[in-house]
């Protein structure tokens, strides 16, 4: 464990009722901040994720959804709402 | 045939500049630039010295370390993003100050990757040359605005690298280098310096460990058996994400970000040289750049 946070982060197993919820418990992990109910709201603009965490956010959503983001879909903007990654999510 | 890591040579301008000297112009506190960069300070050339003067230093260290005269250079590749725009490039300066007659010297501007594509080409050029000194040399400071997220990163100085085809030191064996156009608008500096933040990071977070794990898998190794990283010092907390994503020792990737900021192509020689002087030169040994372009590559040597 050479990490500490970094560990946490993006190794967590989750359990949630939907992936909304999911990717809520994904974001707070990452941000160290409550996820916005807004599902549309942007988690960059808001402040919330950083560029460090955003990087942080894809490693955590592939584990979590047991799915590599190819670099081609290396794009902030899919991933910048909760409902944007979900849209992301469905079309994988 | 093989071609060796003879030495390496750097040079660092004298002006230290702290990140308290910054923070007041870029509207954030010195801690601030800290925890999010690693950086404390960086070196600001002066105004007398540029990108030509600054690499002809970290070339002559180099020479004198490898005990190599000037004149039996057979190429010379100088990298370097903040040079003067047209031509020539710095190149031909270089091997003049250095009495390098009409030896062949070929610039290579190509910002942060610089000094990775410049040694990828040392590799495989030294055996048709003889020997290739590579430089990489830049001048940030004079390319820096007020934008605080690029301002407080930058700083200056020049790295080198001796590479021959005669026996001694760590053995090059391998180079990968990738470049990819569509994200030349992320990383640019066309009279101002422009970053896409969340895009750089978010792709040389992701391309440096995999362009390692390329370079490695050619040669059936693992980041595991790698004994030191010498990585472009970008930004501190890349470094890590870096070494989280190859599952190595954080301690693994030498660092000194934190005295010379990210000096763009020159970084990682001058990392180099600095981790040379104080550590047993015991291979194998992985060298990775990611910048502007996008372009990036990653070196084995063993």
């Amino acid at each position: 464990m050479f990490f500490g946070a970094l560990d946490s982060v993006w190794e967590t197993e989750y359990v949630a009722e939907s992936r909304e919820e999911t990717l809520r418990a994904l974001i707070e992990k990452v941000a160290g901040k409550p996820a916005p109910e807004d599902a549309d709201e942007s988690l960059f603009e808001s402040g919330l994720l950083d560029s460090f965490a955003l990087p942080d956010l894809v490693s955590a959503i592939e584990h979590a959804f047991s799915i590599k983001v190819p670099d081609a879909d290396l794009n902030p903007r899919k991933f910048d709402s909760i409902a944007r990654i979900d849209a992301y999510l469905s079309s994988k | 045939m093989s071609a060796y890591l003879r030495a390496f040579g750097r040079y660092v301008p004298e002006r230290v500049v702290a990140n308290a000297e910054l923070a007041a112009r870029l509207d954030r506190t010195a801690e601030w630039i800290e925890n999010a960069s690693g950086i404390r300070e960086r070196r600001y050339a002066a105004a007398d010295e540029d990108v030509v003067s600054m690499a002809v230093r970290a070339g002559l260290d180099c020479l004198q370390r490898a005990g190599v005269e000037p004149g039996s250079v057979g190429l010379l590749i100088v990298a370097s993003g903040s040079g003067t725009s047209g031509f020539p490039g710095p190149a031909v300066s270089v091997a003049h100050a250095l009495g390098l007659g009409s030896t062949p010297a070929l610039d290579v501007p190509v910002a942060s990757a610089g000094s990775v594509f410049a040694l990828a080409l040392a590799m495989r050029l030294t055996e048709a040359h003889g020997k290739v000194l590579v430089i990489a040399s830049e001048k940030m400071s004079v390319l820096i605005g007020d934008d605080p997220n690029t301002a407080m990163l930058f700083g200056d100085g020049a790295g080198a690298v001796l590479v021959s085809t005669e026996p001694g030191g760590l053995r090059l064996v391998d180079a990968v280098l990738h470049s990819d156009g569509a994200y030349r608008d992320d990383l640019a500096f066309d009279g101002s310096l422009r970053m896409n933040g969340l895009n750089v990071i978010l792709h040389a977070s992701r391309k440096m460990p995999a362009v390692i794990d390329e370079v490695l898998q050619r040669s059936q190794m693992t980041a595991a058996q790698v004994g030191t990283f010498l990585l472009h010092q970008a930004n501190l907390n890349l470094l890590t994400r870096v070494a989280k994503s190859l599952n190595v020792d954080r301690e693994r990737v030498f660092t000194n970000i934190e005295r010379y900021g990210n000096t763009s192509s020159a970084s990682m020689l001058i990392a180099a040289s600095e981790w040379a002087e104080t550590n047993p030169v015991d291979g194998p040994v992985v060298f990775c750049a990611f910048g502007a372009g996008f372009h990036w590559g990653a070196v084995l040597a063993v």
